[in-house]
């Protein structure tokens, strides 16, 4: 289909503010009074703070004010394992305990070094085997893990249960979790091939390049948060629940944010910004909270590390007839997350395994805040399970990228504990043009050759993650001035898709996009509804909105057109910002003055009456706080059917090094099959980006933590080894099928997350070939793990070891 | 980075002014707010982005500090504050410098330029600026200054790299949205409209 604006390029209005440097982020915020807070953090990596004495601090000259638990949480800390805004049960090293405000940060300092604090040192743990071995060290005051709707329990395996798992064995403890589909048993009888494993996958920080600084004020009872979100609507009324404050006296100001990656999507992952409010409301002056990279770290999330058991099983043609898998998912010190789940049925989507089993029990260690990290639980498993399609495949005889494509999910294609349909599914159609831009067949014969001490490997990966969702709501307005305002709540994190699914509105009113402006960044913007911007979903679902949105306008000015210059509705056509009759154009009205109409005729022209039912509540009062303004239109999408994927493919050619176990890329190309492409620039940079993740999942990226003290050992940049210019291919292939999805009215589905999980499973499957097909059943793989395989010497740690070195 | 200003030199500095030397202190003394029993902040002029500007400068603060917080120029931007991200690269005599690893008084006889000075008088872009636009560079651009400063440092000693080059030259700047690629795409586009 040939569209004005979907699938062209295009300069998102913030780009020039990025390269400018005028862009703000929340602490290049400044305000007249501002004062400045700093926090107390926990000494030890699980206590229960018993005094604190705060006299001598808040008699020093320049100290305004402090904030403790007691008074964000006057009737209690509540009762879970999520992050809180300040806590007097610590269990991580680094969680905020209090904050002083004062007149410059080295005074909060110095008030800080004041204050004496009384802890109560607990016993801690850092691996979550090492906490469900019987009289192991719980990480909560409650027990080692925390049950929906149960609350915290104590999860406890016979030492004896710990180390036949650690040996490699499946674990016979009953999970806490678990579904299952197909029948497993006859599934392995039917296998010719059988792999069964134990692996480790790390857990790691999110690390942000802008640390979660956030600013605060208050003004005629309004509170004024400059914060740092992936989201902007989605966030305001949880974040003004946190923050104690009527949402319609919250104001959450977010232009631009500097990374999120999962972890700043919802105000449960991002409590820290209420401090600054809450202190701010105390001592009755703006308060900035600027945050350290070693902060960040502490409360910035991590991703989920997985201790795991898995058994696949492939019949003689290449069918995955059967999975079982039981994992044992690290929950961190806070927050916890889904990613054995999504592991599993990432599993089950990519590979269209024919039965499957899942099993988990997530276990808290006083490790770093977990939550979702993009492409949480597949683009871990997907690393371990590409070198074992290709074992498989060795095994059977088949090739490599035949195995992939006998189990690709395809159009009619369902997934999942319920069999849930996919929207479309075009796989096949991704590893072929994969196969062909990277020129599979003339290059996998490269594969194990060797040089020197170098060898090449060749490695094929897929990524899924669900990518899409549905019922939020739309608003745009059409002004007298004949411009167009797409209200639009999605946050700014650097994807663009907040303005690339504003064109959807510009599409249906064939508007030029110079004439359209899309307005979000600050809450009192008056933004519809959207939902938090994760899960890969904001291309899907604010298309949907934002589509919807504008045919209710185009209804309304057919309306309009036809009440003032007669005849029927559907007598009417638009183009160049003009309404007119299709039998002769010179009848019409330019869009200026149907806008000027519609505010005439007010009701629900003008938003002031007949909304849609089922509009939530922040859409309700954006739009009360527009009414009259413009003709405008309001929109609430109803649910959508079925499972909308995101698929990607990557092909990676690799020379590794045996001398040293570093490896070099020469060649990465991904393919993304994500629907109809909406923005190709946008959807390019999602693709590098993740290849880039995807390299630090695989080679690079872990926790590191001190055994005897529970301290940190990789809260800095070189530490935890973010991928840099130097690990990465100067050259990054990218390619889409761009066909379109029949439950998006674009075509159109969510790429962000599996953008990454292809690289880290090709990469891996790249290693393990190079090594001649040896599998680690882990990542990352480490230089040290490579030499050490190399050398065949074993690895001195314990296996499947998590928050610490593993070879 | 330019080899008169290295991170030893910094701390240096800093131990020198009186401050101590544990990391938080340096990061808060950094910050300009500290003032060390009997120091007075010195009134210094250093050339801006081709402006003298006059800013009092406390012994041991850093220039990221004094752009950022005294002169209000906030597209210098602070990652790590500790020399790891060059988030807040700016140009020191037209070398690419760590300006939170960087004391200001050091460089007050020097040409420092930041984001803010790149655009001509008439608003049009830099060529680098230009050329990260047209290739959609940045993605949260939280990085995005710290890259701009970089490749306008490497096309001045290097007009014409090659991708590798521009590879190497850019080294210095992390990006975790791993817009790496794209970057190079933009310094390589400005190495041909430059
Ligand atoms: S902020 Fe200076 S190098 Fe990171
Ligand atoms: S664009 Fe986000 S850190 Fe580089």
């Amino acid at each position: 289909m040939a569209y004005m604006h979907i699938g062209k390029d295009f300069v998102p209005p913030d780009v020039p503010g990025k390269v400018t440097g005028r862009i703000k982020y929340a602490e290049d915020y400044t305000r007249d009074g501002m004062v400045y807070a700093r926090l107390l953090t926990s000494p030890v990596p699980h206590g229960r703070v018993v005094a604190i004495d705060a006299s001598e601090a808040l008699a020093m000259e320049g100290v305004f004010g402090i904030l403790t638990a007691d008074d964000v949480y006057p009737d209690g800390e509540p009762d879970s394992p999520g992050l809180k805004v300040l806590t007097n049960e610590p269990t991580l090293m680094g969680e905020p305990i209090l904050a002083v405000a004062a007149i410059d940060e080295k005074t909060a300092e110095n008030a800080i070094a004041a204050i004496s604090l009384t802890i109560e040192r607990l016993p801690f743990v850092l691996d979550p085997l090492d906490s469900l071995q019987e009289g192991g060290a719980n990480a909560y005051n409650g027990g080692n893990t925390f049950i929906f709707r149960q609350g915290f329990a104590e999860e406890k395996w016979t030492a004896d249960q710990v180390a036949s798992f650690r040996s490699g064995n499946e674990p016979t403890a009953e999970a806490l979790q678990s579904w299952e589909y197909g029948d497993l048993q006859a599934g392995f009888a039917a296998s010719d091939f059988v792999y069964e494993t134990t692996f480790s996958t790390a857990g790691y920080p999110h690390m942000s390049m802008e640390p979660r600084s956030a600013m605060a004020y208050w003004e005629n009872g309004k509170c004024f948060l400059h914060g740092t979100s992936q989201s902007l609507s989605a966030i305001a009324e949880p974040m003004a629940a946190i923050v104690g404050v009527p949402l319609e006296d919250f104001v959450f100001i977010n232009e631009a944010t500097g990374g999120g990656f999962g972890q700043r999507a919802r105000a449960g992952s991002i409590p820290s910004m209420a401090i600054p409010a809450k202190l701010s409301l105390k001592i009755n002056r703006p308060v900035m909270m600027r945050v350290t990279r070693e902060e960040e770290f502490t409360i910035g999330g991590a991703r989920q590390g997985l201790q795991g058991w898995i058994k696949v099983g492939f019949k003689s043609d290449g069918t995955m007839a059967a999975m079982d898998m039981y994992c044992i998912s690290d929950n961190g010190g806070k927050g916890g997350g889904g990613d054995a789940n999504s592991a599993a049925a990432g599993v089950s989507a990519l590979y269209q395994t024919e039965a499957m089993r899942f099993r988990n029990t997530s276990i808290g260690t006083n490790t770093g805040h977990r939550g979702a990290q993009r492409g949480p639980g597949e683009n871990q498993i997907m690393a371990v399970v590409a070198p074992i399609m290709d074992k498989a495949a060795e095994e059977l005889g088949l090739d490599r990228l035949e195995i992939r494509k006998l189990n690709a999910a395809q159009n009619g294609d369902v997934s999942g504990p319920r069999s849930t349909p996919f929207t479309s599914a075009y796989m096949p159609e991704a590893l072929e043009q994969g196969a062909a831009q990277f020129d599979w067949e003339g290059k996998k014969g490269r594969s194990r050759q060797t040089n020197g001490s170098k060898v090449r490997g060749l490695g094929i990966g897929q990524g899924y993650h669900n990518a899409g969702r549905s019922g939020m709501d739309g608003i745009v307005r059409l002004m007298p001035s004949g411009r167009l305002q797409v209200h639009n709540g999605i946050g700014n994190l650097g994807t663009y898709s907040y303005a690339s699914t504003s064109r959807a509105a510009a599409e249906v009113l064939k508007m030029d996009w110079e004439n359209c402006d899309v307005v979000g960044g600050r809450t009192d913007r008056h933004l519809p509804i959207t939902s938090p911007q994760d899960g890969s979903n904001s291309i899907f679902t604010n298309t949907r909105t934002c589509f919807g949105a504008a045919q209710d306008l185009l209804t309304k000015m057919k309306e309009i057109a036809a009440m003032d210059l007669g005849g029927e509705t559907a007598d009417y056509e638009i183009d160049g910002s003009r309404i007119f009759q299709i039998a002769d154009s010179t009848v019409g009205m330019t869009y200026g003055e149907v806008a000027q109409r519609g505010i005439e005729l007010g009701g629900k022209y003008s938003g002031e009456s007949d909304l849609p039912e089922e509009l939530n509540t922040l859409t309700i009062l954006s739009v009360s706080r527009l009414a009259g303004s413009a003709l405008m239109g309001v929109y609430h999408d109803p649910r959508h059917n079925n499972n909308p994927p995101g698929f990607t493919v990557t092909f990676t050619e690799i020379e590794l090094d045996k001398e040293t176990g570093k490896f070099e890329i020469l060649d990465l190309v991904t393919i993304a099959e994500c629907g109809t492409v909406v923005h190709p620039q946008g959807l390019a940079n999602q693709l590098r980006g993740g290849a880039v993740w995807g390299i630090g999942l695989s080679a690079l990226e872990r926790h590191l933590y001190d055994p005897q003290n529970g301290l940190p050992a990789s809260t800095g940049y070189w530490q935890s080894k973010i991928p840099t210019y130097l690990d990465t291919p100067a050259e990054i292939g990218t390619g889409w099928v761009d066909l379109p999805d029949p439950e998006n009215p674009v075509g159109a589905r969510g790429i962000g997350e599996p953008a990454m999980g292809a690289v880290s499973a090709a990469l891996n499957a790249a290693i393990s070939d190079a090594l001649g097909g040896h599998l680690f059943d882990t990542s990352p793989v480490t230089t040290d793990m490579i030499i050490n395989h190399i050398a065949g010497v074993s690895e001195d740690s314990k296996p499947l070891a998590q928050n610490n070195f593993r070879g | 980075m330019n080899p008169k200003l290295t991170r030893r030199r910094f701390i240096k500095g800093v131990i020198a002014s009186g401050a101590v030397a544990t990391s938080t202190t340096i990061w808060y003394s950094a910050n300009g707010q500290s003032r060390p029993a009997g120091a007075v902040e010195r009134m210094i002029r250093i050339n801006i982005n081709g402006q003298m500007r006059n800013v009092d400068v406390a012994p041991q603060e850093t220039l990221a500090s004094t752009l950022r917080y005294k002169l209000g120029l906030t597209g210098t931007k602070l990652g790590c504050n500790r020399g790891e991200c060059g988030a807040c690269t700016v140009l020191v005599d037209d070398v690419p410098s760590y300006a939170c690893s960087v004391l200001t008084h050091s460089v007050k006889n020097m040409r420092i330029e930041s984001v803010e000075g790149l655009e001509s008088a008439n608003g049009d872009l830099h060529p680098v600026q230009q050329a990260f636009v047209d290739e959609l560079s940045p993605q949260c651009g939280y990085c995005t200054p710290g890259q701009v400063m970089s490749a306008v440092g490497l096309l001045r000693s290097n007009p014409n790299p090659t991708r590798e080059e521009a590879r190497q030259g850019m080294a210095g700047n992390i990006c975790r949205c791993g817009s790496y690629d794209s970057y190079l795409n933009g310094v390589m586009r400005a190495a041909q409209i430059g």
